[in-house]
C-alpha cells in the first residue's frame, strides 16, 4: 500500500468554553491514500468539520484544544509544525472546500483575486500571471473568465460554490477536505457541482475527505467511508462494506432515514432521539440511549473495536472476532 | 453613481430650508428682545422701537422668515445685526479655525483608534486588549473641557510648549485637536475593534487562512477592508460629535472660530449670524455624510450596485 | 455545535445571567445605582438653602481635609455635598429628557415603521431636518435661545434626542414588521394597536434599552458642557458642568475645585457606558 496521505491518531479535541467543556472528538482514527477518496458520514456535531479544521490546525483556539493524537499530513506531524510551515501546507498540501459558500468568500474582493491569491503565496508568482492563472482554473470549474472582475454577491450559490471549489483546487493540493459541498445547494445544482468535483479529482488525482451527512453522495463518489458518532468512528470501511456489510447500529440507522426511492411505500425509520449533549456524553458507548439493541455493558464499558476483514471495522457491544463475519445482528427489512 | 450624488445634493436644498426655519421659530420665539440685546439696557424705548423697525423685527415671523428665505435664495445670508456688517464675512473670518480644528481631531482620532482598535481586536482578552479599551472608555467619559483645561495647564501653562491661545500657527490646533479628537478616538477604536472582532470570526476569514495566507496579512489584506464599513459609519457620526464640541473647545483654548461665534450671538440674539453658523455647520455635516456614503460604495461593492 | 436542549429558562432571565456575569456591567450598575441612591435621597442629608448654595466667605477655598472632604470652594461651599446633589440635578434632567424624548421619538417612529407610506414619509422627512444638524450643536442653540432654566434645558436636550429614537425605533419596527408571525397574527385577525404592544415593541426593545442607556450618558456629558459654557444650569445651582467651569480661574493651586466635579462627571459617564455595553452584549449574545 501506498504511503498515507493523511493519518490521524487517536485525536481528543475539546472546545473549553463557559458553559463546559464540549468532546468534539474522541480519539478519532483516519488513514487516507493518495487518489482515495474518503466519506466521512455523521449527524450535525458529531465532530465532522472539526476533524477537517484539525488537518489544517485551524481549530478556533480559544475555545477549541488539541488534548492528544497526532495528524500526519503527507508524513508531516501537523501538530509538531510551526505556524510558518503551516502555511505552507494549507492551499498547498491541503486544502478545503468550506460548507456555506454563501459566507466563505471575501463579499468586498473581487472572486479572480481571491483564487489568485492562492498563486501568490505558493507560486512566488506577479500578480497579473496570478490573475491569468485564475482565469484559466475559473473556466475549468465552469465560470466565464470574463466573469473574475465580479464581487461574489453577483454570483449565485452554485458559482459561489465553483468559485470556493476552484480556490481550493488553485494550489493542486495532494488532499482536498470537502466539508459539506453541496449542503447549501439546490438539489440541481448539488448534482452539477458533485460531478465536476469527481471529475476535477480524478483529473488531479487528488485524494479527498469527503465530509458528508449524506450516503447518497457517499455512494456517489467515495472509495471508503468512515461513520463518526459523537467524536469517534464507530464504523469504518471500504463503499460494499458499508453499504452491504453493515454492522454497526448507527450506519444501519442513518440508512433507514433515507427514502428508499425504489420502494416509496416504505417507511422511514428514523433514529430515535437526538444526538447527546457533546459537553455531557453517555457513558460506555455514546450511542447506547438511542440504539435498538442496547445492552446492560454498553452504558458501562466503551466498546472494543472489532474486525470484519482488515479494512472493516466497527465499535459495538454486539460484536466480537466470532460473530462479526457471520453477517451480524442487523436485519435490514 | 452621479445621479445618485446629484439626487443627495438637491434634497440637501429643501433639508437646509427646513432647518433655517426650525432655527428661525426657535430663535424668534425666545425670551430676549434682539434689539434691546443690541442696545443694551440703558437703551430708550424709542431708541428700541426704531431699531426694532430697522431690522423688521415688528413683521409676522413668517414674513421676516420669507424676507431671509429670499435672501439666502440668492445666496445672501443677511446682515449681522450687530456688527452691520454681512454675515458671510463673519463666518468666512472664523471658518478656517474651526475647520483646522475640526481637522486635526479627526485626523489625529482616526490615526491612533484604527490600528489600536485592529490590534486589540487581534489581541482580544489580553493586557494590550485591556489597556487599549480601557483608554477608549476614558475617552468616552472625560468631557472636552476639563480634558481640555487640563492639557492647557500641563502642556501650555506649566511647560509651555504650545500657545495657551489664539490660532496663530499648527502648534495652536495640537492641544485643543487632541482635547476635541480624543473622544472621537475612542469612540471610533471601539467600533473598529468590536467589528474587527466579528469580522474575524467570519467564514472568509477561515478561507484566507486555509489558502495558507500568513496571518498578519489575512488581517489587513481581508478583514481590515470588511472591519472599516462599521467605522466609516461611526467617523462620519464624529465629524457631526466635533462640530459641537468644537464649540467647547474653542471656549476652552479661545480659539476665534464658528463655535464662539454661534455662542456670542445667540447670547446678543443675533438671528442672522445664529443662522448663518448653524447652515454653515448643517452644510458641512451633511457633505460629510455624503463623502461617508460615497466612501462606503467605494469600500463595499455590495453598496455600489445600489447606487447606480 | 448542537443547541443545548435542557437548561429551558425565559428569555429575560437569561438576559439577566448573562449580564449579571459580566462583571464591568455590574460595575457600572452599581455606580448607576449608587448614583441613583444619591440624587433621590441628598435632600435628606443636606439641606439645599444652608449647605448647598449658601456662601460662607471666610472658610473659601480650603483644601480636602477631615472637616472639608472635598474641600470648599471659591464661594465657601462645601464641595462634597455639592457634588452629591449635582448628581441629582444631572440623573433628574437626564432622565426626564431620555423620558420625553423617549415617548415623542417612540411614538413618530412607531407610528412611522409601522404604517409606513405618506405617514412615514413626512414624519421622517421632518426628522432629516433635526438630523441634519449634528445633535449636541442643536441643543446649545435651543437652549442657549430659550435661556438657562432647567426646565427649558430638558426642553432643548429632549428636542435633540427625538430624531435618535424615532430612528431606532422605526428601524425595529420595520424589520419586524413583515415578518412571518406579525403576519401570522394579522391573519388571525388581530388589532393593529396589538400588534404593536405584543409583537413590535417587545421586539424593539433591545436596541432602545441600549440607545437609551447610552443617551441618558450622553445627555449628561451635554449638560455639564452646556452648564460650562453658562447656557445650562445657572448658578448657584450645583451641576458639576458648571462647577467644574467655576474652579477654573482657581485651577493653579485649587485645582480639587475642577477635579471632583471632573471625576464626577466622568465616573457618572463611564458607568452608563460599562452598563450600555454590558446591555448590549447581554441582548445580544452573538457579538459575544
Amino acid at each position: 500500500m501506498d504511503k498515507p496521505i493523511l493519518e490521524i491518531k487517536n485525536l481528543v479535541v475539546e472546545y473549553r468554553t463557559e458553559d463546559g467543556v464540549v468532546q468534539a472528538l474522541n480519539g478519532l482514527d483516519l488513514t487516507i491514500s493518495p487518489g482515495e477518496t474518503h466519506g466521512l458520514v455523521g449527524e450535525t456535531g458529531a465532530g465532522k468539520t472539526t476533524t477537517g479544521l484539525g488537518i489544517l490546525k485551524l481549530i478556533p483556539d480559544p475555545p477549541g484544544v488539541v488534548v492528544d493524537g497526532e495528524i500526519y499530513l503527507d508524513g508531516k506531524n501537523v501538530q509538531e509544525s510551526n505556524e510558518k510551515e503551516m502555511e505552507g501546507m494549507r492551499g498547498y498540501d491541503v486544502s478545503m472546500i468550506f460548507q456555506d459558500p454563501m459566507t466563505s468568500l471575501n463579499p468586498v474582493m473581487t472572486v479572480e483575486k481571491q483564487i489568485a491569491e492562492v498563486y501568490e503565496l505558493h507560486e512566488n508568482i506577479k500578480e497579473a500571471e496570478a490573475l491569468k492563472k485564475s482565469h484559466e482554473i475559473l473556466e475549468l470549474v465552469g465560470i466565464p473568465a470574463a466573469r473574475g472582475s465580479e464581487y461574489p454577491h453577483q454570483f449565485s450559490g452554485g458559482m459561489k460554490q465553483r468559485v470556493v471549489i476552484a480556490i481550493a483546487l488553485a494550489g493542486n493540493p495532494k488532499l482536498l477536505i470537502a466539508d459539506e459541498p453541496t449542503t447549501a445547494l439546490d438539489v440541481t445544482i448539488q448534482a452539477q457541482v458533485l460531478d465536476m468535483m469527481k471529475h476535477l479529482k480524478e483529473e488531479y488525482n487528488t485524494a479527498m475527505l469527503m465530509i458528508t451527512h449524506d450516503l447518497g453522495i457517499v455512494a456517489e463518489i467515495c472509495d471508503k467511508v468512515s461513520v463518526i458518532y459523537a467524536g469517534r468512528i464507530v464504523e469504518q470501511g471500504n463503499l460494499v462494506d458499508i453499504f452491504d456489510n453493515t454492522r454497526h447500529p448507527y450506519t444501519e440507522g442513518l440508512f433507514n432515514s433515507l427514502p428508499n426511492l425504489a420502494d416509496r411505500t416504505q417507511k422511514l425509520k428514523p433514529i430515535k432521539g437526538l444526538m447527546p449533549d457533546p459537553s455531557d456524553l453517555p457513558t460506555g458507548c455514546p450511542f447506547h440511549p438511542r440504539c435498538d439493541y442496547a445492552m446492560d455493558i454498553c452504558s458501562k464499558e466503551k466498546p472494543p473495536r472489532v474486525f470484519r476483514t482488515e479494512e472493516h471495522y466497527t465499535e459495538c457491544h454486539l460484536y466480537n472476532e466470532a460473530n462479526i463475519k457471520e453477517g451480524g445482528v442487523i436485519k435490514r427489512d | 453613481m452621479w445621479k445618485y450624488i446629484l439626487k443627495r445634493l438637491l434634497y440637501l436644498i429643501p433639508v437646509l430650508f427646513g432647518v433655517t426655519l426650525l432655527v428661525y421659530i426657535i430663535m424668534s420665539v425666545a425670551p430676549g428682545d434682539p434689539a434691546k440685546a443690541i442696545l443694551g439696557d440703558q437703551a430708550t424705548p424709542e431708541a428700541i422701537a426704531q431699531l426694532r423697525e430697522e431690522l423688521g423685527l415688528d413683521d409676522p415671523i413668517i414674513v421676516q422668515y420669507l424676507r431671509y428665505a429670499k435672501g439666502l435664495l440668492k445666496g445672501d445670508l443677511g446682515t449681522s445685526y450687530k456688527s452691520k456688517g454681512p454675515v458671510i464675512t463673519e463666518i468666512a473670518a472664523r471658518i478656517p479655525t474651526t475647520l483646522k480644528l475640526t481637522f486635526s481631531a479627526i485626523i489625529i482620532a482616526v490615526i491612533v483608534a484604527i490600528p489600536l482598535g485592529v490590534v486589540a481586536a487581534i489581541k482580544q482578552n489580553t493586557l494590550f486588549d485591556g489597556l487599549s479599551m480601557f483608554i477608549a472608555l476614558l475617552g468616552i467619559s472625560m468631557p472636552i473641557f476639563w480634558l481640555g483645561i487640563l492639557l492647557l495647564i500641563q502642556f501650555a501653562q506649566k511647560l509651555g510648549w504650545f500657545p495657551s491661545s489664539g490660532a496663530e500657527s499648527w502648534k495652536s490646533f495640537v492641544l485643543p485637536g487632541i482635547a476635541l479628537g480624543f473622544h472621537s478616538m475612542a469612540s471610533i477604536a471601539r467600533t473598529t475593534r468590536s467589528s474587527m472582532l466579528e469580522v474575524i470570526r467570519q467564514d472568509y476569514i477561515r478561507t484566507a487562512r486555509s489558502k495558507g495566507m500568513p496571518y498578519n496579512q489575512v488581517v489587513t489584506q481581508h478583514a481590515l477592508p470588511n472591519a472599516l464599513i462599521p467605522t466609516i459609519t461611526v467617523v462620519g457620526l464624529q465629524i457631526g460629535a466635533l462640530m459641537a464640541g468644537s464649540v467647547l473647545t474653542e471656549s476652552v483654548f479661545s480659539l476665534p472660530g464658528i463655535g464662539r461665534l454661534i455662542i456670542f450671538s445667540i447670547q446678543g440674539r443675533d438671528i442672522p449670524v445664529v443662522l448663518g453658523c448653524i447652515l454653515v455647520f448643517t452644510i458641512v455635516f451633511s457633505i460629510v455624510n455624503l463623502l461617508v456614503d460615497l466612501l462606503y460604495a467605494y469600500v463595499d461593492p455590495r453598496i455600489k450596485a445600489q447606487y447606480s | 455545535m448542537e443547541a443545548k436542549k435542557h437548561k429551558k429558562k425565559g428569555p429575560i432571565v437569561e438576559v439577566l445571567q448573562r449580564l449579571g456575569r459580566n462583571k464591568t456591567a455590574m460595575v457600572g450598575l452599581a455606580i448607576v445605582i449608587m448614583l441613583i441612591v444619591a440624587a433621590v435621597t441628598s435632600p435628606f442629608f443636606y439641606d439645599y438653602d444652608e449647605v448647598i448654595i449658601k456662601q460662607n466667605i471666610p472658610e473659601r477655598l480650603q483644601h480636602p481635609s477631615k472637616t472639608y472632604i472635598f474641600g470648599t470652594d471659591d464661594l465657601g461651599r462645601q464641595i462634597f455635598p455639592r457634588i452629591i446633589y449635582g448628581a441629582r440635578v444631572s440623573l433628574s434632567v437626564g432622565f426626564s429628557a431620555v423620558a420625553i424624548a423617549f415617548i415623542v421619538g417612540g411614538f413618530l417612529g412607531a407610528v412611522g415603521g409601522y404604517y409606513g407610506g405618506v405617514i412615514d414619509n413626512v414624519i421622517m422627512r421632518f426628522m432629516d431636518i433635526f438630523l441634519a444638524i449634528p445633535g449636541t450643536l442643536f441643543a446649545i442653540t435651543i437652549a442657549a435661545a430659550l435661556g438657562s432654566n432647567i426646565r427649558n434645558l430638558i426642553i432643548a436636550l429632549a428636542i435633540s434626542s427625538v430624531p435618535g429614537f424615532a430612528r431606532i425605533i422605526r428601524s425595529s419596527v420595520i424589520t419586524v414588521r413583515d415578518v412571518e408571525y406579525i403576519e401570522a397574527a394579522r391573519a388571525i385577525g388581530a388589532k393593529d394597536s396589538r400588534i404593536v404592544l405584543n409583537h413590535v415593541i417587545p421586539n424593539a426593545l433591545a436596541p432602545v434599552i441600549v440607545h437609551t442607556t447610552l443617551n441618558v450618558a450622553s445627555i449628561i456629558l451635554t449638560i455639564a458642557g452646556l452648564s460650562f459654557l453658562g447656557l445650562g444650569v445657572a448658578p448657584p445651582t450645583p451641576e458639576w458642568g458648571a462647577m467644574l467651569s467655576a474652579g477654573r480661574t482657581y485651577i493653579v493651586g485649587h485645582s480639587y475645585m475642577t477635579a471632583f466635579p471632573g471625576f464626577a462627571i466622568m465616573i457618572t459617564i463611564l458607568a452608563l457606558n460599562l452598563l450600555g455595553d454590558g446591555l448590549r452584549d447581554a441582548l445580544d449574545p452573538r457579538l459575544k
